[in-house]
């Protein structure tokens, strides 16, 4: 694998500083590892997300207008260190409090709940809302085993949003639940990424099988399927999306008249003419149910290096999540202006 | 002939020669944590001893906590991923544990053993018989407790007994936390690598605390 890199131990320090060159002012580099707004302003509600590198551009590239107030970057592939989560903390409190926003992974959940454990003994309230929106990494039962994937991006989106309106900490935190329990994913892998530091492939499989419901990393999902064309296998993965939302008793079955946000993602390699096939096929899915496509998401925002594949999200709005959504935001990762698509 | 207490100081030369000796092992560890898990541990762990020798190298402390509190540290600030955190825990919360002491005896390393143990199993929600490093340490920090009234050379020497134990009886676990849980069955024969690294530690403890 040809890389662009220069020392492999220094891969994500590298891309941070590049990351914030990219916001040119906009934001800066704090501490260890952390990306920061340049301006935020006094009183408000702090959201902080953050996780491994080499997902770019998430969730670093969620730091913007509307968006996360900051990022705790992890090396490649691995949770921040708690020093890191602290540094972005101090960095983005304002006095009003601070929610960490991020994937459920074991070794993100410990650094982050050591950071909040530090930041308490600063005086800085955190409250935590984790991501846990792949539906094929544990049933509805289990949610608290779950990965957070794609699902992130609007769900970073909306509380963004909140995060601009709300006066406390505990407002924020239940928009971004809601959000969470709104929003499911289901993803594919066809080939793995390569790991920066070594070259060595993120995972195995055979040419001609995909990953069902596989994690970003190559975690294990429902199993290895042979390739199939997007418009057999679309409707297999969201079938999915539509079972668990029917099985999960915390929230109603997807009905005819629900509206939804659909994002379309890909894991690096898969390219925009795949992403807009499997969009097409999704779209006619959902609306032969009935489910009407609120909005819409299409590109690679949540990544592994080269890794081929590709996820379909889906976030069920009401009334408050609109109006979340509809404010404009703006970063490196993603822009969109005032309203939707279609409205 | 057994040595009654350690010193702030000799406490911080043991941690050294525990510095060293895992940053020697990374490729025991290696090949552990490849078997099982993603292949990092050894690489991590040998990260965090050499934020280890930095932090005591030509310091000192004023009690024994903190010299463990800051290898705890320098673990969890260098490692990043589960171990840093689990291992930054382990030696965060046995350091607080003990309060001002200024030795270590059997009855210090009963209680950093005990509450270091107990914050691992609370972080990472993991219990005896899930095979991981919580296999050699809560039978190392039980060990301590029916220990504490010995010299610190003769506890240490036990509870190193025990970890090593726990870690060859973790062969036979089936995984059930941390990356290596997806392998179920396939798990059996190999030690956990986390397991491997506490036993490692303790006995390099002991060594330095009977020579």
């Amino acid at each position: 694998m040809k890389k662009l890199i220069n020392d492999p131990l220094k891969v994500a320090d590298e891309l941070v500083e590049g990351l914030v060159d990219a916001y040119n002012g906009e934001c800066r580099y704090v501490g260890t590892r952390s990306i920061v707004k340049t301006h935020i302003p006094e009183n408000k509600v702090a959201l902080l997300v953050g996780g491994g590198s080499g997902h770019e551009p998430i969730y670093h590239g969620l730091v913007g207008r509307n968006l996360a107030d900051g990022a705790a970057c992890g090396d490649i592939f691995a949770a921040p260190p708690p020093n890191i989560v602290l540094e972005a903390t101090e960095a983005v409190d304002r006095g009003k409090g601070v929610l960490y926003l991020y994937g459920n992974y074991a070794g993100d959940v410990m650094n982050f709940d050591i950071g909040a454990e530090l930041a308490d003994d600063e005086g800085i309230e955190v409250r935590t809302v984790l991501i846990w929106d792949d539906v094929c990494s544990a049933p509805p039962a289990q949610k608290q085993n779950r990965r957070g994937i794609a699902g992130l991006v609007p769900i970073v989106k909306i509380a963004g949003a909140a995060s601009q309106t709300v006066t406390t900490l505990a407002e924020l935190e239940a928009v971004a639940k809601k959000a969470v329990l709104q929003t499911r994913s289901v993803g594919v892998s066809m080939a793995p990424g390569s790991i920066p530091a070594t070259g060595k492939p993120t995972f195995d499989i055979d040419p001609d099988m995909i990953g069902l419901g596989m994690g970003i990393h190559g975690e294990p999902g429902v199993g290895e399927i042979p390739m199939a064309p997007a418009d057999e296998l679309t409707p297999r993965m969201l079938n999915y999306l539509f079972e668990d939302f029917e099985k999960d008793d915390e929230v109603a079955a997807l009905a005819a008249g629900d509206e939804v946000i659909l994002f379309v993602n890909s894991l690096g390699a898969t390219t925009m003419m795949e992403l807009l096939i499997a969009l097409r096929a999704a779209k006619k899915c959902l609306t032969g149910k009935g489910i009407k496509i609120y909005d819409v998401m299409v590109g690679p925002l949540v990544t592994c290096q080269e890794m081929s594949g590709i996820s379909f999200s889906v976030t069920r709005m009401d009334d408050e999540l609109k109006k979340y959504w509809e404010m404009p935001c703006q970063s490196v990762c993603f822009s969109k202006m005032e309203g939707r698509y279609g409205g | 002939m057994a040595k009654e207490s350690l010193s702030i100081n000799e406490v911080r030369e043991m941690m050294l020669a525990v510095a060293d000796k895992i940053i020697e092992a990374e490729p025991i560890l290696t090949d552990a944590d490849r078997a099982l898990g993603d292949g990092d541990h050894g690489v991590g762990m040998e990260r965090g001893m050499n934020a280890v020798k930095e932090a005591l190298a030509g310091r000192e402390f004023p009690t024994v906590g903190k010299v463990f509190m800051g290898v705890g540290m320098a673990m969890m600030s260098s490692m990043g991923g589960a171990s840093g955190a689990l291992f930054g825990t382990l030696f965060r919360a046995g350091g607080k544990a003990i309060g001002d002491a200024s030795t270590l005896t059997g009855k210090e390393l009963a209680v950093i053993l005990k509450e270091g143990t107990e914050g691992v199993m609370t972080r990472g929600e993991a219990k005896p018989g899930d095979k991981t490093m919580v296999d050699a340490l809560f039978p190392a920090a039980e060990k301590a407790q029916e220990v504490a009234d010995l010299p610190v050379s003769e506890a240490l020497a036990a509870a190193a007994g025990a970890a090593a134990a726990g870690r060859d009886a973790s062969e036979g676990m089936v995984a059930t936390k941390g990356r290596a849980k997806t392998l179920g069955e396939n798990s059996l024969g190999k030690p956990d690598a986390g397991a491997v690294s506490v036993a490692i530690i303790l006995a390099t403890m002991s060594d330095y605390a009977s020579s």
